[in-house]
């Protein structure tokens, strides 16, 4: 086990590497000038020339990658173009709203999806399997910003139960931020409940039909205990891999639900630093999405020893 | 516990977080404002960006304003002189102006400030050229020397838009002009809450209680700058425009700045809301050819284009709501003290017709003509496609190219030519009070390639007009010089303008106190 965790923390490196050159290479390449945008609409060409100068944007593509990459292999991420503040820092400001709505919305998808992928296994055919397809169906269908202005429609404006908007810090109060978590969580867990619950009962599908399941049955076994016992524990590793996925997706892909909430998270940072052309902020976040991805990746592989005993590494 | 008892204690908990955050938002004495953009750089004289324009207006004070008219007021300033030959100006500071750290203004702040403004702004180089020096003989007093008159100072230190001379202490504006500024202290109605910033979140100001309003009535930048709120609160985080006007019905917001147009009739139509009055003046649409770039280095292909262009189809398409926009053929802005008509009849009188026959007498060759368009600005991005339709039925081909803002605003600063990254057109969107002036506007500056302003025309006869304005002091010798300006910059077609337009607010109807502003400015308004 502890060979494997240092061989998988081992391969990381590789991986932050290649992210490091690709993302630094792309920037540079693609059109766009981060003075342009830091001088504003009225600026000379010679005011974006200094303004170009003083980023150190004049200096050659591989020297430029010298420095940043020194100060990155020294944890200094750099200091944002456009904001002047140090990315870490900005970083540091964002996270904390993503990952809560992250948080609450993989908390209410797996309450929510995992016992109707259940049911649904467990009643395959009935109306309620029906229904459940009908359901995820429509959850991988509809856009999120159409569910996020129908939900602040009928939630928010006539019904007065949550805001439209807005976020609030855990440090303010366990009831403000769930307050203002919720209907985001609401909406953005959607498309989650679809594809959780979809997944689970394919898997308790699958096991249902098992033998040992047959066993436990005619053993007299009450049926809640086979389903979540016997069938959903032996179903359960696709379902923590989607629940993983799920996660890491969730940390790096809130974009749209962030804009239309107002939460001043991590998606919305990646969006603004990419229209200001923020190369160091970019960077920064695209490091850390990677990281991300890699250690939740990581958790999954490891929770197969929980969910499956004969899994060994 | 039973289902029943399960689901009225949840009910009671959503009830006492409702009733917790409730007593959170109802600040009568905070103003929420969603401000046009995002607010990253808090230096306004390093960057010409409206919204650090907007953050310079809440925490600084300026020497003088421009009304609603366009008429330059003092604000700072309480009395000046000007010698009989317009080469000395005594200026002498008002009583009880103070910065936020308690220390008084002085002349020497002032001269500070306008020595960092005249490196970095377009119209204080221009005014610096005519400076020989500046001081400050007495605490409240400041002098300018001129080595020859000069007939646009006051407009220079009232001028409203990007880059306004704002006033700083000495220490903050002797900074480098080419590094921005770490400290934000100034002697304005606001002070601004550092550590409550959070770029992309929000931006704070507080109520400065030591500040001393002038006793007339407020009126664009000019009169008494009273403020009757403790807080303003910028949330920078609220960019969605359909989120923007669902917080607004629900009270969670009391301003949007910028109302996109889509949501108008629906603000109108809601007997809680309220669209103010606060500009006259709105904003100007333009094309900007690039005059280094065949075709449009020749005149003629240009002058074509400008008799396709007919404002109304940008103005329908782009704005659509008729209430807001107006087709007005001048240069320097219908309603403004050069805003007029003279040599207008190119654009203004033209029609397709006319436009194909300039452009077969052109000689133009058929190379596509590149229109960058933003994809991601909701305010102009359907102009060029008004404007590709246009110059195809002219006979132009044309080459519509797509990208984001950020990726134009790059782009149009280079000077290859068009297959090689360059370009041949943009067109774009200006707050009056950057184009009303002859010398402030940027088209004007026909330099060529020492233009200030991308499109680099080319024109020594404008040049020499513009010279000529700078140097003129009696208003009626600027004013026609200005109309000869602009006879002149349509003949060369150095550009085309493309209508006018009200940029529509939107707020509550328990703010009150909107006055026309021609900007985006927070003072003087209550909330009930």
């Amino acid at each position: 086990m502890y060979a494997f965790l240092a061989r998988r923390i081992a391969a990381t490196i590789p991986v932050l590497l290649i992210v490091s050159v690709l993302v630094f290479l792309m920037l540079r390449l693609t059109p766009g000038d981060p003075a342009a945008v830091l001088a504003g609409d009225a600026a000379s060409t010679e005011q974006i020339a200094q303004i170009r100068t003083s980023l150190g944007l004049d200096r050659s593509i591989p020297e430029q990658f010298v420095i940043w990459f020194g100060h990155t292999i020294a944890g200094d991420l750099g200091q944002s173009f456009y904001y002047k503040t140090n990315v870490a820092t900005l970083i540091g400001q964002r996270i904390e709203p993503t990952l809560s709505l992250a948080l609450v919305t993989i908390t209410i998808a797996v309450l929510v999806a995992v016992p109707l992928g259940v049911l649904a296994a467990w009643r395959f055919g009935s109306w309620l399997d029906r229904g459940l397809m009908g359901f995820s169906v429509l959850g991988f269908s509809i856009p999120v910003f159409v569910l996020a202005y129908l939900l602040i429609w009928g939630v928010s404006l006539k019904l007065g139960w949550l805001p439209v908007q807005g976020y609030k810090r855990l440090a303010d109060g366990i009831g403000p931020w769930l307050y203002h978590l919720t209907l985001p969580a609401i909406t953005l867990s959607v498309i989650y409940i679809a594809l959780i619950a979809r997944v689970t009962r394919a898997s308790v599908l699958e096991t249902l039909g098992e033998d040992y399941i047959r066993t436990a049955r005619a053993k007299g076994l009450p049926e809640s205990t086979v389903l979540m016992r016997h069938a959903l524990a032996n179903a359960a590793v696709p379902i923590a891999t989607v629940i993983g996925i799920g996660i890491a997706l969730l940390i790096g892909g809130v974009v749209v639900t962030e804009s239309v909430y107002a939460i001043p998270g991590l998606g919305r940072l990646t969006v603004d630093a990419v229209l200001a052309r923020d190369f160091p902020t970019i960077q920064g976040v695209i490091l850390l999405f990677s990281v991300v991805y890699v250690g939740i990746n990581l958790l999954v592989d490891l929770s197969y020893v929980f969910f499956d005993p004969r899994i060994r590494y | 516990m039973n289902l029943k008892r399960k689901m009225l204690t949840a009910l009671a908990l959503w009830a006492g977080l409702a009733l917790t955050t409730g007593t959170v938002l109802a600040q009568n004495n905070v103003l929420r404002i969603v401000p046009h953009s995002n607010l990253a750089v808090l230096d306004p004289i390093w960057t010409t960006a409206y919204m650090s324009r907007n953050h310079g207006y809440m925490i600084y004070d300026t020497l003088f304003g421009t009304d609603e008219h366009a008429k330059i007021k003092p604000q700072m300033v309480e009395s000046w002189t000007e010698s009989a030959d317009h080469r000395l100006w005594t200026f002498k500071l008002r009583k009880g102006l103070e910065f936020h750290d308690g220390k008084p203004v002085t002349g020497e702040d002032v001269t500070a400030s306008l020595a960092r403004w005249g490196k970095r702004d377009a119209m204080g180089s221009a005014l610096m050229q005519f400076v020989q020096r500046m001081d400050s003989p007495t605490p409240d007093t400041f002098r300018i020397f001129l080595g020859e008159a000069c007939g646009f100072v006051l407009e220079a230190l009232g001028k409203p838009s990007s880059s306004v001379p704002f006033i700083m202490p000495k220490r903050i504006a002797e900074t480098d002009a080419f590094k921005q500024i770490e400290e934000h202290i100034g002697s304005g109605p606001y002070t601004f809450k550092r550590d409550e910033f959070k770029p992309g979140d929000k931006a704070v100001y507080l109520k400065n209680t030591k500040y001393v309003p002038r006793s007339e009535p407020p009126s664009g930048t000019t009169g008494g700058k009273n403020v009757y709120v403790d807080r303003v609160e910028w949330n920078l985080a609220l960019r969605d425009a359909q989120a923007q006007v669902s917080a607004l019905q629900k009270g969670e917001v009391d301003i949007i700045e910028a109302l996109g147009f889509d949501h108008f009739e629906t603000v109108k139509a809601d007997k809680n809301l309220q669209l103010p009055k606060y500009a006259t003046l709105g904003l100007q649409y333009m094309a900007r050819f690039n005059h280094l770039s065949k075709p449009f280095d020749n005149a003629k292909v240009r002058q074509a284009a400008l008799a396709a262009f007919s404002q109304e189809p940008f103005l329908r398409a782009q704005v659509g709501v008729k209430e807001l926009y107006k087709t007005c053929p001048g240069i320097f802005v219908c309603g403004t003290p050069y805003g007029s008509a003279v040599g207008s009849e190119i654009q203004s009188k033209s029609n397709m017709k006319k436009a194909q026959d300039l452009l077969k007498a052109s000689g133009y060759d058929g190379t596509p003509i590149v229109i960058m368009k933003p994809t991601d600005l909701a305010s102009i991005q359907k102009l060029p496609d008004v404007a590709a339709q246009l110059l195809r039925q002219a006979g132009f081909k044309v080459d519509l190219q797509a990208m984001d803002w950020q990726t134009l605003v790059g782009r149009r600063a280079k000077k290859d030519a068009p297959d090689k990254g360059g370009w041949h057109m943009f067109l774009t969107a200006w707050q009056t009070f950057d184009v009303w002036s002859p010398i402030a506007n940027p088209t004007m500056d026909t330099r060529g390639e020492k233009s200030t302003w991308f499109g680099w025309a080319t024109d020594d006869k404008l040049v020499e007009l513009r010279n000529q304005f700078m140097r003129a002091t009696e208003e009626p010798a600027k004013k026609k010089l200005a109309e000869a300006m602009q006879t002149r910059a349509f003949e060369v077609a150095t550009h085309a303008v493309l209508g006018e337009y009200d940029q529509p607010m939107a707020a509550t109807k328990n703010v009150s106190g909107f006055f026309v502003t021609n900007g985006n400015i927070y003072w003087n308004l209550k909330k009930n």
